[in-house]
C-alpha cells in the first residue's frame, strides 16, 4: 500500500495504535510476572513453581 | 482437562510451557496475515480502507471472546469458590478492555472516511462501548474493594450480569437498523467476503486468539504469583 494512498492517514494510524496496544499487553503481563514470581520467590513461598 | 487444571500447581506447569507456545502460534499466524493483508487488491468500494478490517474485525471478535471467559471464569468463581477461577478471571479483564479499545478506535478510524463521521450512537458501536466500560467497571470495582474474597464476588456477579451484552452485541445489526455492516462471515449461504479478504482475515482472528491465550495465562500465572507472595508475606510478619 502506498504510503501517499487517500485512505493513508486513517490505515497507518490504526495499524500503529494496534502495535502498541499490542506491545503495552505483552511488555506489562511479562513485567508483571516477572515482579510478582520474584516476590513470591524473596519471600519464600513454599509452593514457588 | 479443566477439572485438572484447577489444581494451581498443575496448571503452572501446564501453563509454563503453553503460554509461550500459543506466543508462537499467534506470531506464527499473525505475521503472514498481515502479509496477505498489505498484498491484497483494495476493495471496489472501500478502497485500501479494507485493510483496517484485518485488524478491526479480530479485536472486536477477541473482545467478545474474552468477556465470555471473563464470564465463565467468574461464574467458576462465584459458584464454587475457586480462587484458579478468580485469578482467571482477574487476569483477563485488562486484556478484553486492550480488545475493545482497540475495535473502537481502529473502528472510529475506518468509519470516519467511510461513514463521514469519526462517531454515530448506532446499536453495534454503543452496545461494544457498553462492553468496554463492563471490562473497565470490573476492574474499577475490584480495585475499590480491599477484601479480596468479597472484591471477587462483587466483580463475578457483574461480570455474569454483563454476559447479556453479548448476544445484544452480536445481534444488534440485525435487531437494529445500523449503519454498521451486517454478519458477513457465518450467515447462511457462507461468508460474503472475498476469499482474497477472508484468508488474512481468518489469520489475524485466529492469531489475535492465540496471543490472547498466550498473554491470558501468563498473567494468571502473576496473579497466582501475586496472592501467593502476599501469603507468604502475612506468614513472614506472624513468624
Amino acid at each position: 500500500m502506498s504510503l501517499h494512498d487517500k485512505y493513508a492517514a486513517f490505515v497507518w494510524p490504526a495499524y500503529a495504535i494496534t502495535a502498541l496496544v499490542f506491545a503495552w499487553m505483552a511488555i506489562d503481563t511479562l513485567l508483571r510476572a516477572r515482579h510478582w514470581r520474584k516476590q513470591a520467590e524473596r519471600l519464600g513461598s513454599d509452593d514457588t513453581p | 482437562m479443566f477439572a485438572a487444571l484447577a489444581n494451581p500447581h498443575r496448571f503452572m506447569g501446564f501453563s509454563r510451557w503453553a503460554a509461550p507456545l500459543l506466543g508462537v502460534v499467534a506470531v506464527l499466524l499473525i505475521a503472514p496475515g498481515l502479509w496477505l493483508g498489505f498484498a491484497a487488491p483494495p476493495d471496489y468500494q472501500q478502497g485500501t480502507t479494507v485493510r483496517i478490517m484485518f485488524i478491526h474485525v479480530p479485536a472486536a471478535q477477541s473482545a467478545m471472546f474474552v468477556y465470555a471467559c471473563l464470564g465463565g471464569a467468574s461464574f467458576f468463581s462465584l459458584v464454587f469458590r475457586h480462587a484458579l477461577a478468580d485469578a482467571a478471571a482477574r487476569a483477563a479483564a485488562p486484556l478484553g478492555a486492550a480488545f475493545t479499545a482497540l475495535a473502537l478506535v481502529t473502528g472510529s478510524l475506518w468509519g470516519r472516511p467511510m461513514w463521514g463521521a469519526w462517531w454515530v450512537w448506532d446499536a453495534r458501536l454503543t452496545s461494544v462501548l457498553v462492553l468496554f466500560l463492563l471490562f473497565v467497571g470490573y476492574m474499577a470495582l475490584r480495585a475499590a474493594i480491599d477484601d479480596e474474597a468479597r472484591a471477587a464476588r462483587a466483580g463475578a456477579i457483574l461480570a455474569l450480569v454483563g454476559l447479556i451484552n453479548l448476544p445484544i452485541i452480536y445481534f444488534s445489526v440485525d435487531w437494529w437498523n445500523s449503519l454498521h455492516q451486517g454478519e458477513s462471515i457465518f450467515r447462511p449461504g457462507g461468508p460474503a467476503i472475498a476469499t482474497v479478504f477472508l484468508i488474512p482475515l481468518g489469520l489475524m482472528s485466529f492469531g489475535y486468539l492465540a496471543a490472547f491465550g498466550a498473554l491470558w495465562l501468563e498473567r494468571t500465572r502473576a496473579e497466582i504469583w501475586r496472592r501467593r507472595a502476599q501469603i507468604a508475606a502475612v506468614q513472614a510478619a506472624g513468624r
